[in-house]
């Protein structure tokens, strides 16, 4: 009788154990894909307008603004990225990120100097993206960037992210 | 009408067991001479809950949504009835909470109070620090202006150094490829919900093993911990000499818990809080993001260090840091305990502070990055009548030199100093230095036309 009391409660214990972790597993499934989220959905980049070919002479280096792929409606100003343009030639368009390769900061072209700056922590860029000093890792990352008829055009792109081998 | 208060007390005290629950932790004994080096936990405490209802304060008034938050920002600053002092109170509140838990962690330390049969104590600290370290980062990041969206691409960019995973980690914590609507409300959910919730939860299990294993005693020398004797002596002494925690050892924490307070509520009426800038604007690249001061010695560090190792540091440096704190309980959790007979954890602590300030300072000046602020040299600096050379320094600050060269008092401080170059360099050298660049510097031989390198030479070698 005392063992059979022994194993009954054993097999209760199990049972509770077991039958709470039910409903815990079902509901962690869709609060995971909440957290999850961002990771899940899969992101169309899409090709933006960002001007006439006349607006940037050969030879300079502007900003320009374009809105992310698919953007939320309540994602207001932060829908925005910036890239730095550069015309090479008639045909030819090269575009940069605005983020630096180190952290993330955004740098900024000093146009007479011919250089990239970041203000965060010195990193310095050469027109063609190259480092030409401070912290950062690698060269500036570039958007794909198209001349359509006399449109220019803009490829949505991720942040760039620097991994640990760059 | 007393007696009859004393009555409806009596009985919800009876039907609720309030002070059977409180009286015995209030009652508890605690080793006698726990002096003003014990009073840095229940500060952090006094700072948490100060933190918990201003922050219901602010989220009365708060729009968590990436589009929204920087006006309802503008609201609570400029608009709201005391929104500012609110807001105040809520940013001295973190500062002192870090501050708080810093200096309580080093008394720890010191006094090597996570010694047996307190290393959980030690151990759910370290979670409390990351928890509390973690809540200051989220935080500053909810003023979502420029800063806040640039606060959350570099620290994307640090998860990126994770290997394999990172770039997953780094779109996971921005809510996205891009920053955009998910930024926010993943932040905000953090920073309200989930950390509070955590950091609750470990609060009161540090708490609880407060009563549980007792106070540490102040330590002697030569008064070893001894894990087969340590507890039966710890009970013995609290029997013969304990005293009461309250009032005679909370007192103290009482005093110093409000006088913390006190201070930051002036400090929160007549300083104020942080400013709010520019918008969230990722496309506006004209801004200069710095985090808020407890967290300026790792961006100064990011820009200290040799660039080479600084990807692995970054991925490594945390686990390293954290692992260590996690096993300094293990590592060593009896003998002496006295500070006296432990000179390297008085000098361990010293170098860590002096490390920590010191690059406090340098996150503060940043003197690596360029100066975008500095005006051109004017000719009383330039002060030559050599045309050559007034052209050269007008080049001089168009070309970007003086954004990291100092001249007098213009200029920045990445490069030399070279108000007086002409003393040690000569053209040939100075012509070398321009068109190569190197150690940190830009070559500029292909953006200077031969006449502008000329004109710089000529207003460098005017610098004697």
């Amino acid at each position: 009788m005392n063992e059979d009391k022994i194993e009954r409660r054993k097999f209760l214990t199990k049972l509770s154990l077991w039958l709470g972790a039910l409903p815990a597993a079902i509901i962690s499934v869709p609060v995971f894909s909440a957290l999850l989220g961002p990771l899940l959905q899969k992101n169309k980049q899409e090709w933006r307008q960002i001007g006439n070919a006349a607006d940037f002479p050969v030879g300079t280096t502007k900003l320009v603004k374009f809105i992310n792929a698919d953007p939320l409606p309540w994602a207001g100003t932060t829908a925005k990225s910036a890239a730095w343009l550069r015309r090479e030639n008639e045909k030819e368009f090269t575009a940069f990120s605005a983020n630096c390769t180190h952290l993330g900061c955004p740098v900024r072209w000093e146009a007479k100097a011919e250089l990239f700056m970041c203000p965060c922590h010195g990193g310095v860029y050469y027109k063609d993206g190259s480092v030409a000093s401070g912290p950062p890792p690698k060269a500036l990352v570039r958007y794909q960037v198209r001349l359509n008829k006399d449109v220019v055009e803009i490829k949505t792109a991720p942040v760039p992210i620097t991994n640990i081998t760059a | 009408m007393k007696k009859w208060l004393k009555k409806v007390w009596h009985w919800i005290d009876d039907r609720s067991g309030i002070s059977e629950l409180i009286m015995p932790m209030l009652r508890h004994p605690v080793p006698p001479g726990s002096k003003w080096s014990y009073v840095f936990g229940s500060a952090t405490l006094f700072c948490l809950i100060l933190q918990i209802v201003t922050g219901v304060g602010l989220a009365l008034l708060y729009q968590p949504s990436s589009d929204k938050a920087f006006e309802s920002l503008q609201f609570i600053t400029n608009q709201a009835v005391m929104g500012k002092w609110l807001r105040g109170l809520h940013y001295f509140g973190a500062s002192g909470m870090i501050l708080m838990v810093g200096i309580h962690m080093m008394r720890v330390y010191i006094t090597a109070a996570y010694k047996y049969p307190r290393e959980m104590s030690w151990i759910s600290g370290v979670v409390l620090l990351l928890l509390t370290v973690s809540m200051g980062f989220t935080g500053q990041l909810l003023r979502w202006d420029d800063n806040g969206v640039w606060s959350a691409v570099v620290a994307a960019e640090q998860m990126g150094r994770i290997p394999l995973i990172g770039k997953y980690i780094a779109r996971l914590l921005i809510g996205g490829d891009t920053l955009g609507g998910q930024s926010l409300s993943r932040f905000f959910a953090y920073h309200v919900f989930l950390f509070p919730g955590l950091l609750i939860l470990f609060v009161t299990f540090h708490l609880y093993l407060v009563l549980r294993n007792g106070i540490s005693e102040p330590p002697k020398p030569g008064q070893l911990v001894d894990p087969k004797t340590y507890r039966a002596w710890y009970k013995d002494l609290l029997k013969t000499k304990g005293v009461p925690f309250f009032p005679d050892a909370a007192w103290r924490d009482v005093v110093f818990g409000v006088a913390t307070l006190l201070i930051i509520i002036v400090l929160a009426y007549f300083v104020g809080p942080p400013a709010v800038s520019k918008p969230p604007d990722p496309s506006i690249v004209y801004t200069k993001p710095s985090p808020d001061w407890y967290l300026l010695w790792i961006f100064a560090l990011f820009a200290l260090m040799p660039p080479a190792i600084e990807s692995y540091v970054m991925f490594f440096g945390p686990i390293i840091v954290i692992g260590l704190l996690f096993s300094l309980p293990f590592i060593s959790n009896k003998g002496e305990r006295s500070p006296i007979k432990r000179p390297w954890a008085i000098v361990g602590s010293i170098a860590t502070i002096i490390i920590v300030a010191s690059l406090l300072v340098a996150g503060a000046k940043t003197p690596w990055s360029p100066n975008f602020k500095t005006k051109m040299l004017p000719l009383s600096v330039v002060n030559t009548t050599d045309t050559m050379a007034i052209a050269g320094s007008r080049l001089f600050y168009d070309k970007g030199c003086l954004y990291c060269h100092k001249v007098k008092d213009y200029g920045g401080k990445v490069g030399p100093e070279l108000t007086y170059i002409a003393r040690s360099l000569n053209a040939k050298q100075m012509t070398i230095r321009i068109v190569n660049g190197g150690d940190n510097m830009p070559a500029y031989g292909s953006s200077l036309k031969s006449h502008e390198l000329n004109e710089i030479v000529a207003f460098l070698k005017s610098r004697r």
